[in-house]
């Protein structure tokens, strides 16, 4: 017999503590330690770090190890923190041509100053189970080679020498800013790349991908992929320049994408732009497709209806803080407006069955 | 970190909050776009009515959180948790002691009174989102007064089924202007939107506030040959014996017995306390004492 709703308060408790359980596992297998996360897990934490819109390796494997390996939980957590600290100022740009550089490929010049440098990769590995890995986890030393002391200059610059690739101005003004203000369109593409540079990574790369397939397709060479590390400066109003106040990892992806040229403007290439915290190369590849798939407009292309050159389509989407929420709220109660379904769908089909029946004799 | 601002919002976020909600009240109906945060709960479960309460509480507030109606929902139980520690403000299900109720879903059944704060949780703000799922294309459509297109589907559903096939969140005009979300509350609770008391409704996800000031006119879209009707289970609660309440529908045994029940529990319970009893109730212990 149903007396009243109650125990809802307990019942939340006890989930927790379950849930606290579960997420030690096996108490006779050893805890896992936040360092060995961050060590052992770095492309996790750059993922959390990406989309959670927080540099912090700490605090990112914190919030794997909280949230028990779900990322976009864990990315979560990190958003929620992040949300909740002083804003005391804004960096000034990262120069990513100064970037110490630990991975940079191009596609599109057999070679160029700075070199090929394949890096830590997995591109070429082949994909078999390595048993060995369960048993000890050793490994030999890696060659080194002698950093590479002067700045890596951008392959689209040697482009842009010639008038080959559209220019990108530089412009002083203060971009805005994605966390502080209401998104509201059309977005300018300073704000488009800041909603994609946390967007979803699975999501960013579907919209990628269904552009190289055909919906808003802009054939794209991968110009430049280079990863390394940035140092972040800041203008100091008392002191009247800048100083260092530390460095992140950075990857950074710059498309080469065919343009055939229209009325007013003569043939020439045309770019995309990612840029993502941490080593995130999928990533930063997949925004470079989607920024330059939501330029179609700006280039006076054809309007093709293709999801990936829709702006509030990609925008509103591409979030999955807000998708996940708003997914999983939906196994909240809802037995009222169940309830008033119930009540008009009994009554249309009382007067459907009665209409019936009228026909029928 | 450990310690939180009072509310948990910083006062920055909150002054940004609180001037939406100014800008609202002055425009009864309209959306206005604020800068969500994140918050520690998910995105769909409340957040933009936790950031609009943050924003209004103080620590002389009585606090009350129901969602479908009830004060012991898990949701209701987190969100008022969630104040309790962070706002330290005092907590009730009495729907007369709280300044502050915020709501997923119902509008109590006790009348509101001035001085009362009535928040919303909203899951889609834009009650045209559904016939036209692009922002920038609905806010041009208010911004032109043009609702033909809810219109067409109102007249749609009455051509197709008899009546009109919405029976929540149906869409309402304050004050003869805006048309407006009520948020996914039953139709039966439209009329009382016409109330006494400060309604802020919060969208988070969506970052979208509106509010409909008291005493404001909001009407139930309809037309003259089929006028509004506010419906609920043709029942009585079969624990506290109201007729005029909203009611679930509880399913009691495996061969599909049921119940009806009010969605409101504080006012059940008050009811049975003060000595109403339903079909299947039983007095309260403290009524029979």
């Amino acid at each position: 017999m149903y007396v009243a709703v109650k125990g809802g308060e307990q019942a939340i408790e006890n989930a927790h503590a379950w849930l606290a359980e579960e997420r030690r596992g096996d108490p006779a297998v050893p805890e896992l330690s936040v360092e060995q996360i961050r060590e052992q897990m770095a492309l996790a934490i750059n993922r959390v770090m990406a989309e959670g819109s927080l540099y912090d390796r700490d605090l990112a494997a914190l919030a794997i190890k909280q949230a028990r390996g779900d990322l976009i939980e864990a990315i979560f957590l990190v958003r929620a923190y992040r949300t909740t600290l002083p804003r005391f100022g804004y960096s000034s740009p990262v120069e990513t041509e100064a970037m110490a550089v630990d991975r940079r490929v191009s596609a599109t010049f057999k070679d160029a100053p700075g070199g090929q440098v394949l890096g830590p990769t997995f591109d070429y590995t082949h994909r078999l189970l390595d048993f060995k890995l369960a048993a000890d986890g050793l490994v030999p030393d890696a060659p080194v080679a002698t950093p590479r002391a002067e700045p890596t200059p951008h392959i689209t610059d040697f482009l842009n020498r010639d008038g080959l690739i559209q220019p990108e101005t530089a412009t002083d003004e203060t971009p805005p800013d994605l966390t502080r203000d209401p998104l509201e369109l059309p977005a300018d593409r300073s704000l488009r790349l800041q909603s994609l540079t946390r967007g979803d990574e699975g999501f960013v790369l579907g919209m990628a991908y269904s552009t190289q397939r055909g919906y808003g397709r802009n054939h794209a060479f991968v110009g430049e992929l280079r990863i390394g590390t940035v140092a972040v400066e800041m203008e100091i109003p008392e002191l009247g320049f800048s100083v260092e106040i530390g460095e992140v990892q950075v990857t950074e992806c710059e498309t080469v994408n065919q343009f055939k040229g229209s009325g007013r403007e003569p043939p020439q290439f045309t770019r995309g732009y990612g840029l993502v915290f941490g080593m995130t190369e999928r990533k930063a590849i997949s925004m470079a497709l989607v920024d330059r798939a939501l330029r179609a407009k700006e280039m006076g292309e054809e309007n093709t209806g293709a999801p990936a050159q829709d702006e509030e389509f990609v925008l509103y989407h591409c979030d999955n803080i807000q998708a996940t929420g708003f997914l999983e709220h939906i196994k909240l109660p809802h037995y009222v407006d169940f309830q008033s379904e119930l009540e008009l769908v009994r009554k249309l089909r009382a007067e459907a069955m009665a209409a019936g029946r009228e026909t029928a004799e | 970190m450990t310690e939180y601002n009072y509310a948990y919002l910083d006062e920055q976020t909150k002054r940004m909050i609180r001037r939406a909600i100014l800008k609202g009240i002055a425009i009864p109906g309209y959306q206005v776009p604020f800068a969500s945060r994140e918050m520690p709960m998910p995105y769909g479960w409340g957040t933009g009515g936790v950031q609009v309460s943050a924003a209004v509480l103080t620590p002389d507030d009585t606090f009350k959180v129901i969602d479908q109606g009830a004060d012991d929902t898990t949701n209701a139980v987190s969100i008022r948790k969630f104040f309790e520690r962070t706002a330290q403000v005092r907590v009730t299900e009495a729907t007369a002691d709280a300044t502050v109720i915020q709501t997923r879903h119902r509008i109590p059944e006790q009348d509101l009174a001035e001085g009362q704060i009535l928040v919303y949780q909203v899951p889609i703000p834009e009650p045209l989102r559904f016939l036209e799922p692009r922002e920038t294309e609905t806010r041009k459509m208010h911004s032109l007064e043009d609702y033909g297109l809810m219109h067409v589907k109102l007249y749609e559903d009455i051509a197709q089924h008899g009546h009109i096939a919405t029976s929540y969140a149906y869409p309402v005009k304050v004050e003869g202007r805006y048309v407006m979300d009520p948020s996914p509350i039953p139709k039966f609770d439209n009329p009382k939107l016409n109330m006494a008391a400060i309604q802020l409704f919060g969208a988070g996800r969506e970052q979208r506030i509106y509010a409909v000031p008291p005493y404001t006119d909001v009407v139930s879209l309809d037309f003259d040959d089929h006028p509004f009707e506010p419906t609920k289970a043709d029942h009585a609660c079969d624990l506290c014996g109201s007729e005029t309440s909203y009611l679930d529908e509880v399913i009691i045994d495996d061969a599909g017995g049921r119940m009806f029940v009010c969605s409101d529990t504080d006012f059940c319970r008050c009811r049975r306390a003060a000595g109403h009893v339903g079909r299947l109730g039983t007095a309260l212990p403290e009524a029979a004492e």
